[in-house]
């Protein structure tokens, strides 16, 4: 009984991380480069705070306004988006992913994106536990 | 002349139709249900850029235009416009035209759909979409919403009865090149139309646009009248001529400045004089534009939400 529960588990956890794999493409397009840059915002309450508002604008009709992903679309409060960096968010961000549903941003101005990510990373703190399931952007 | 003194003259003199192509430029002055703003648009009115529509959204436009010409009736166009996001990567629209004109008669000129594709999958220096437009549009109208061939606004003072008995359907392809550049988006657009079915040759035209956030930063509060809900640019757009007849010569040129304001309930209100830049122009065309996205459209159509 207690093996078969840990073989659902292991099973379960397979089945995440290559649903995980498949859904994290993306992040093997980034081009060094960006993969490297810095948000110049990083850290600052007022970024975060125009950042969550720019969210609510132009993000939570898809990812909910508490950013938890909405009918099916990504949870941005995921394993994944703490290990990325800012420079992946933000590339992410500006290029979409035109092919799984995400548009390009890239209409907004470069410092506004920049705010978005210093939000989501607010959210979702470098080196921290992820804290919720479900659909990973 | 004023949009509103122009509406208590049409409707006067026609009553019923006057009335409803009013009421549809006023409708979506009137919010159905709060909602977000779209921040990503620019101002343009005639140019395209390389926003589409993001996936599920339904935008809703109305666009107008009011004119005095010189030795012609003025007029009130508006045009109503239905914007989807299909994907990440396509855009449809349709959009139905119509045109009240003093001292002569209120009339539906037609309707024209048209998809954007993107066909790249990254955000580049120059970002390419790819526009094919189909076109059922009697002579009448007087949307401008591209020119296109040889035109001039003589063509104005002909009586709209006898305009509307020739209708133009047309295949129309556009290029659209747009870059965003610290803050601006520069767009241009390169116009191919032919009629299919009358024997005319393919005619051309362009639009060229660039603007701007008023502020490139948002605010750490919400705030409704702050810069950064506002854009500010100019578009200038005219025809090329034709096949066998290519050049600025016998065409219509206009430039102006273009205004937009995205309030917090999810209406955009756009405004735009653009004036004539030679003798085959009218002087000054008047726009102005409302529009309402309704955010993911298709979620109301979903079983699970």
């Amino acid at each position: 009984m207690r093996g078969g529960r840990w073989m659902g588990a292991a099973l379960l956890a397979a089945s995440a991380i290559c649903f995980a794999k498949a859904d994290g493409a993306w992040m093997k397009k980034v081009p060094q480069s960006d993969r490297a840059r810095a948000n110049p915002y990083a850290g600052r309450a007022d970024a975060i705070a125009a950042g969550r508002n720019l969210f609510l604008n132009n993000c939570a009709e898809c990812h909910g306004e508490n950013a938890q992903g909405k009918g099916g679309r990504p949870n941005l409060t995921s394993a994944r988006l703490r290990i990325a960096t800012d420079g992946e968010v933000a590339w992410l961000i500006k290029n979409g992913n035109l092919y799984k549903g995400m548009p390009s941003w890239g209409g907004l101005p470069e410092q506004e994106r920049w705010q978005i990510v210093a939000y989501l990373r607010s959210l979702n703190p470098q080196g921290t536990e992820a804290g919720h399931t479900g659909g990973q952007q | 002349m004023s949009f509103a003194h122009f509406c208590r003259r049409v409707v006067r003199g026609h009553s019923a139709s006057g009335a409803v192509f009013c009421g549809l430029a006023l409708i979506s002055l009137t919010p159905v249900c709060p909602d977000v703003r779209a921040q990503q648009e620019p101002p343009y009115f005639v140019t395209y850029s390389s926003v589409l529509e993001e996936p599920g959204n339904l935008e809703i436009e109305n666009q107008n235009i009011a004119a005095g010409p010189k030795n012609a009736n003025g007029f009130f166009a508006p045009t109503v416009e239905f914007e989807y996001g299909v994907t990440a990567w396509w855009t449809a629209e349709a959009y139905l035209q119509g045109q009240a004109t003093d001292h002569d008669s209120t009339i539906f000129t037609g309707f024209r759909f048209e998809s954007r594709f993107r066909p790249l999958p990254r955000e580049y220096w120059i970002n390419p979409v790819l526009y094919v437009e189909y076109e059922d549009v009697n002579k009448a109208d007087k949307s401008f919403l591209e020119i296109t061939g040889n035109s001039s606004f003589t063509d104005l003072q002909v009586p709209s009865a006898a305009l509307r008995k020739e209708v133009e359907r047309s295949i129309e392809g556009k290029l659209i090149l747009s870059s965003n550049v610290k803050g601006w988006n520069l767009s241009e657009n390169i116009i191919a139309e032919k009629a299919v079915n009358e024997a005319e040759a393919w005619e051309f035209g362009y639009a060229l646009a660039a603007a701007r956030p008023l502020s490139l930063k948002g605010s750490s509060r919400p705030c409704t009248f702050c810069r950064q809900n506002m854009d500010a640019g100019a578009e200038l757009f005219g025809g090329l001529g034709t096949r066998y007849n290519f050049g600025l010569g016998q065409t219509e040129q206009y430039a102006g400045p273009a205004l937009a304001f995205n309030t917090p309930k999810g209406i955009t209100y756009k405004f735009s004089p653009e004036f004539g830049l030679n003798d085959n122009s009218v002087a000054v065309l008047w726009r102005f534009g409302v529009s309402y996205e309704i955010q993911q459209f298709r979620d109301l159509f979903r079983r699970s939400k």
